[in-house]
């Protein structure tokens, strides 16, 4: 009886805890709306199995509990009811991946409209670039990473001159504008993760990962970093903030050009040259 | 079987000695025995009956002690980290040694707890003994198996005390943070728990050759495959699976160590450390991820198999019924089995593969539920009907089925590809697969060691103690995992040494920390209590009689109890039936050993099996 009870009360609790506990997701700010939908789709599908199964259990304990004088059924087979039950799993199953599917292929496919922004990954920090007015992202190789030219940009790559470079933890994105983000790191996995946001990827030395979302609310959110990468993985927070097209544009027009970070440090050379001699 | 096989092994029958079967009756017919009878090493001194045995019991007990052990320090890192999460300011833990004692728990609960502790040690006390057996195939090999996991854990054991410490690489050990600066223990302690892991493989990989060859070769006259109880269905299964899965992460540490002693380039690619460009190029350290992941998920079978055959044993036993489905029930061990060697990639959703894979992993994942989802109405159909003694096995079965269920039912939720992206690297996969993997394999270890511990010590565990011991550990870990799960919603990542008070996160998120880690602090304590029980029921535990669950299967027929060197006695046993013959129509009793003749039970009306 108590055995019985508990199920029955466990259940209970679990779903008063689902629908009455103040801990849920964030609200969206992107257009990962859908995500959030298949979501609740899982939980209403898995929800009824779960509790159809623990209440299942706990009548069967309470009604089939030990009695000396009674034996148990005989009935090894039944294989109407297996091969019913088989069948509506698969379609429960099936109701769970189809719109699961859907949905990724939409995460995985990016609009070509998409603004491009590379954010750039390292122990134990971000960084940002934005294409610039051409609107490509000039090209990168990690062995040009040095002082004068910290994201490795390669000097011969004439795309990369205007490229807008962002060396601060905070990002700004336009609302309502797709942005594709071409995630780069330089030493370890690490993952750009945005809870609001839903989004996340994985970035990989050696290659180029990306995702795509759209801003649909403006707001400061926090970056955090998603896949461990060492001591410092817990502290790897960054900021993401969502504008409306004013103050983007104001902000975008204080980051620096490639062109320009180059010639400052020329200049800054010249003068430490110029120092020297003197 | 060809007819001139057959002819051979006629003629072999007499030389194998089988004068009984002259004058027994037509219906208690068996097939011939096609082996001779097993020649066994008998120990002559201490050493070599108690610590370098030959005898699968004991090796199956030397297994399950050191696994337990090991358990116990995963136990009490979990302790550690858990309050750190909890009461950041008391500032117990560094993040070195924060990062150090999760790998550390992850792996050690894993591979060198459960993995050790249901195919060593399960495997070796149950496979010769239900399949009828006097010993594994080769004993000696077995000896071997055994002594090879002990290096291995002492290996490991070892990476606490060398400079750097253990390796805080997470227990997935992903490149290149694994081995270069930047992670804890990224010199000797990653190097030492890679070569704890070749060790822990070698060792299993002889091991397992024996559990597969004995079930495959030594099983008693008339145990045909589908007469075996379904534990040892799970544990053979898991061993198949073992073997073809370990060596995926036996090149994998092999890789990796190379990479780190020899300066290889496997899972390397140009990268920059401590504001230095290393010399490595052109590695890929999603290799890795698909070598770790291809061992990984079929591990979690490797678990989760033996889990699902012992449970539905003392499902079937304790509710005196016939396990629902048999048939079905084994198809759906292989199928799980097989088909988990093609749904790895659903660890690796959001990994930065090509993301096209993303389509075809969640179809294999959510196919795989379809199986698994018939084990657990075949378990709860068991029960319909039933005759449920609520004894300490049942309980702890009745708490697997909740508990597996729940883990099981979020598995839908991560394996779904879409769903996964927000979820994946936060505290909703923690919850997952503590509760699929962790608590729901761990409920019916205990189950399987109440059930079995008089056949090991002749004597009864103390049923008050065992059932304050399943309240605490079914609730407590339910109230542990079952919230965390929504830590997840809120975006709570993993891995984290310090939450801090993020914008995104309310102070109620950080309570609900502290309420977890006092649950996980009693239950943690209550598999003391456990431990006393064990111990102290060797001694003093109650008597108990021969077959004391009125048992069918093989193990609890031995002329003595506990089995002697040998198990059988003089004469091998045979079997006429499988082992779920409960309740049956017209019968005398509500059980029929398989060893019973038919000719003791005429008027049973009994199924073919």
């Amino acid at each position: 009886m108590i055995v019985a009870l508990s199920i029955f009360l466990i259940t209970i609790g679990s779903i008063a805890f689902h629908f009455w506990s103040p801990w849920w997701w964030t609200e969206v700010a992107s257009n990962w709306g859908n995500m959030d939908d298949t979501i609740i789709l899982t939980f209403w599908i898995t929800g009824v199995v779960f509790v159809a199964i623990c209440f299942f259990v706990a009548y069967c304990v309470w009604k089939f509990s030990y009695n000396k004088n009674r034996r148990a059924e005989y009935k090894p087979e039944d294989k109407k009811l297996e091969s019913r039950l088989t069948w509506a799993t698969a379609i429960g199953v099936a109701a769970l991946l189809a719109p699961g599917l859907v949905v990724w292929n939409q995460y995985v496919t990016v609009p070509e409209n998409a603004y491009k922004v590379e954010v750039f990954a390292y122990q134990w920090g971000w960084k940002y670039r934005l294409p610039g007015k051409d609107g490509v992202l000039g090209k990168t190789d990690i062995k040009y990473i040095n002082d004068d030219n910290p994201f490795g940009l390669i000097l011969e790559d004439p795309n990369g001159k205007d490229d807008l470079l962002v060396d601060a933890q905070e990002l700004h994105v336009l609302k309502d504008r797709p942005v594709k983000f071409e995630l780069r790191t330089i030493d370890v996995l690490h993952n750009f993760y945005v809870p609001q946001f839903r989004g996340k990827m994985d970035m990989v030395p050696g290659i180029v990962t990306y995702y795509w979302l759209t801003p649909t609310r403006v707001g400061d959110f926090e970056v955090l970093c998603a896949e461990y990468c060492g001591s410092g993985h817990y502290a790897m927070r960054g900021r993401v903030i969502v504008d409306e097209e004013g103050d983007y544009k104001k902000w975008e027009a204080k980051q620096i050009t490639f062109e320009k970070m180059l010639a400052k440090n020329q200049k800054n050379d010249n003068l430490q040259l110029v120092k020297k001699d003197k | 079987m060809s007819d001139e096989y057959e002819h051979k092994l006629e003629a072999k029958s007499d030389y194998v000695g089988d004068a009984s079967s002259v004058s027994t009756p037509d219906i208690d017919a068996v097939p011939a025995a096609e082996l001779p009878d097993q020649e066994l090493y008998h120990s002559h001194s201490w050493w070599t009956t108690y610590v370098f045995s030959q005898d699968a019991k004991y090796i199956g007990i030397q297994y399950a002690l050191t696994a337990v052990g090991t358990g116990l320090l995963g136990l009490v890192l979990s302790w550690l980290m858990r309050i750190q999460l909890a009461f950041p300011g008391l500032g117990w833990l560094d993040p070195a040694s924060y990062y150090q004692f999760v790998t550390m728990h992850g792996m050690i609960m894993v591979v060198y707890l459960l993995t050790a502790l249901f195919l060593g040690g399960f495997g070796n006390l149950l496979i010769p003994l239900m399949c009828g057996a006097r010993d594994m195939a080769f004993p000696y090999v077995n000896m071997l198996s055994y002594w090879a996991f002990v290096v291995a854990v002492l290996v490991l054991l070892a990476s606490f005390f060398v400079p750097g410490g253990p390796t805080g690489a997470g227990w997935t050990l992903y490149p290149p943070q694994a081995i270069t600066a930047g992670t804890p223990g990224s010199d000797m302690g990653i190097i030492l728990m890679l070569i704890s892991l070749i060790l822990f493989v070698a060792g299993f990989t002889m091991g397992g050759l024996n559990y597969i060859i004995t079930v495959l070769q030594l099983r008693a006259r008339g145990m045909t495959l589908m007469r075996l109880p379904l534990t040892i269905w799970g544990i053979f299964t898991a061993t198949v699976l073992a073997m073809f899965a370990f060596p995926a992460l036996l090149v994998g540490c092999l890789m990796m160590t190379l990479d780190s002693l020899l300066g290889t380039s496997f899972f390397m690619p140009a990268m920059v450390s401590l504001g230095e460009t290393l010399t490595h190029e052109g590695g890929s350290p999603i290799l890795f991820q698909h070598l770790f992941w291809f061992f990984g998920h079929p591990e979690v079978y490797i678990v989760a198999l033996p889990a699902f055959g012992i449970v539905s044993d003392l499902l079937s036993v304790h509710s005196r019924k016939t396990i629902f489905g048999y048939r079905m029930m084994v198809w759906a061990i292989v199928g799980i089995g097989a088909l988990s060697f093609f749904v790895w990639a659903h660890h690796m959703y959001v990994s930065g593969m090509n993301p096209w894979f993303g389509f075809f992993f969640a179809t294999t994942t959510l196919i795989i539920a379809v199986p698994t989802a018939i084990k657990v109405y075949n378990w709860i159909l068991t029960l319909w009907r039933g005759n449920i003694q609520l004894s300490l096995p049942m309980l702890f079965s009745l708490g697997f089925i909740v508990t597996f269920l729940n883990g099981g039912l979020t598995g839908l939720f991560l394996g779904n590809v879409t769903v996964d992206v927000p979820l994946s690297d936060t505290y909703f996969v923690v919850a997952h697969f503590h509760m699929v993997m962790g608590i729901a394999p761990l409920l019916v270890i205990f189950g399987a060691i109440y059930h079995w511990y008089p056949l090991i010590t002749g004597r009864m565990m103390n049923e008050t103690l065992g059932k304050i011991h399943f309240w605490i550990t079914f609730i407590g870990s339910y109230a542990i995992y079952f919230p965390m799960h929504y830590q997840g919603f809120v975006g709570v990542p993993r891995r984290y040494f310090e939450i801090y008070d993020s914008p995104y996160i309310d102070t109620s998120t950080l309570l609900l920390n502290k309420f977890i880690t006092i649950a996980v602090l009693i239950v943690g304590a209550a598999q003391l209590l456990f431990l006393y029980n064990l111990i102290v029921s060797a001694r003093l535990g109650k008597k108990s009689e021969k077959n004391p669950w009125k048992a069918n299967s093989l193990e609890w027929q031995t002329p003595q109890m506990p089995p002697e060197h040998g198990n059988w006695g003089k004469e091998l046993p045979k079997v006429y039936r499988w082992p779920y013959d409960f309740s049956v129509p017209g019968a005398k009793e509500d059980y029929i050993p398989q060893n019973q003749p038919p000719s003791e039970i005429i008027g049973a009306k009994v199924e073919k099996t």
